[in-house]
């Protein structure tokens, strides 16, 4: 009687959403402010990737709460993690030699690409969450082939705390220079330049290197006190 | 092109089902992964190149490596 009841509902809730979504064309700019981000948003914002500038000018203040909410989880972690655990020294195994050699020769190279991604945000796709993301897979190779090279805590700590606070700091010298928050007070410059577009690749580089700590320090906390 | 798109939708299909179907923990881990994997792929031919950079990092890789941290300190095979 259950199983049939759930069935039932889980076929009115797909029929509905189906009905509802089967109207809209794909793909068309529909709305009149998708349209206006469309056409004006590289003039506006100086940034060639119109991705990246309404995820960090145009709606900065959220992605500024998307990324205190990765904070707050790492912290989470890290609290109920460390809480209790003292120092010990377990006994690992090392890693098969392709592992290792594999962790030497992809790590910088995985390091470099992530890097690219987040310096070229406005212009290419892709930016700091992609870039913080894509180092933190490299990290995690380092964490399971060649684990003597890993990153100190106080280092990983110390890119964490300063890209969210330039993030910050550079929201509020908008408000200093103009008249709101995350102001956009550098020059434009051409579009598809590397140096343009103001204070979004400043803004997508400290979010990559926040990001990129985070996820590393989250693998970090999960295998070494686990 | 299509028949390209359709082999990988199936494919990710399989995999969603055998990821819920496996007893051995560790082998739905890998079907999850190949699921998101699949999905980063599909991203990247409905041309949204960012999305797929994230799915691909952080769908494939990071999510699989905390839940195979996580099996590692539990049981790897389900009653």
């Amino acid at each position: 009687m259950r199983r049939i009841f759930a069935i039932l509902l889980l076929i009115i809730v797909a029929l509905g959403i189906s009905l509802s979504l089967v109207k809209i064309p794909f793909g068309a700019p529909k709305t009149k402010v998708g349209r206006y981000y469309i056409e004006e948003g590289v003039e506006e914002t100086g940034a060639a990737n119109i991705v990246t500038s309404v995820v960090v000018s145009y709606r900065g203040f959220d992605t500024l709460g998307e990324v205190t909410v990765l904070f707050i989880a790492a912290i989470g972690l890290g609290a109920v993690l460390t809480a209790g655990v003292k120092e010990e020294t377990r006994k690992t195994e090392p890693a098969s030699l392709v592992l290792y050699t594999g962790c030497r020769l992809l790590f910088p190279l995985i390091l470099i690409f992530g890097t690219y991604i987040f310096i070229h945000g406005h212009l290419t796709p892709g930016g700091g969450f992609q870039g913080g993301a894509i180092i933190a897979s490299g990290f995690l190779l380092i964490y399971l082939g060649c684990r003597e090279r890993r990153l100190s805590r106080i280092a990983s700590n110390l890119a964490e705390s300063l890209g969210g606070l330039t993030f910050v700091v550079i929201g509020l010298l908008g408000l200093v220079f103009g008249s709101y928050f995350l102001l956009n007070f550098l020059p434009k410059g051409t579009a598809n330049a590397l140096f343009s577009a103001g204070v979004i690749p400043i803004i997508y580089i400290a979010i990559g290197f926040k990001v990129g700590s985070e996820l590393a320090g989250i693998i970090d906390n999960l295998i070494e006190e686990s | 092109m299509t028949i390209f798109v359709t082999f990988l939708v199936v494919l990710m299909l399989v995999g969603a089902v055998a990821a819920s179907i496996f007893r051995d923990l560790i082998s739905a881990v890998i079907a999850a992964a190949l699921v998101s994997l699949i999905a980063s792929i599909l991203f990247y031919f409905l041309q949204a190149p960012d999305v797929a950079m994230a799915e691909a990092a952080i769908g494939a890789a990071l999510t699989a490596a905390i839940f195979i941290i996580a099996i590692r300190r539990t049981e790897r095979y389900e009653e």
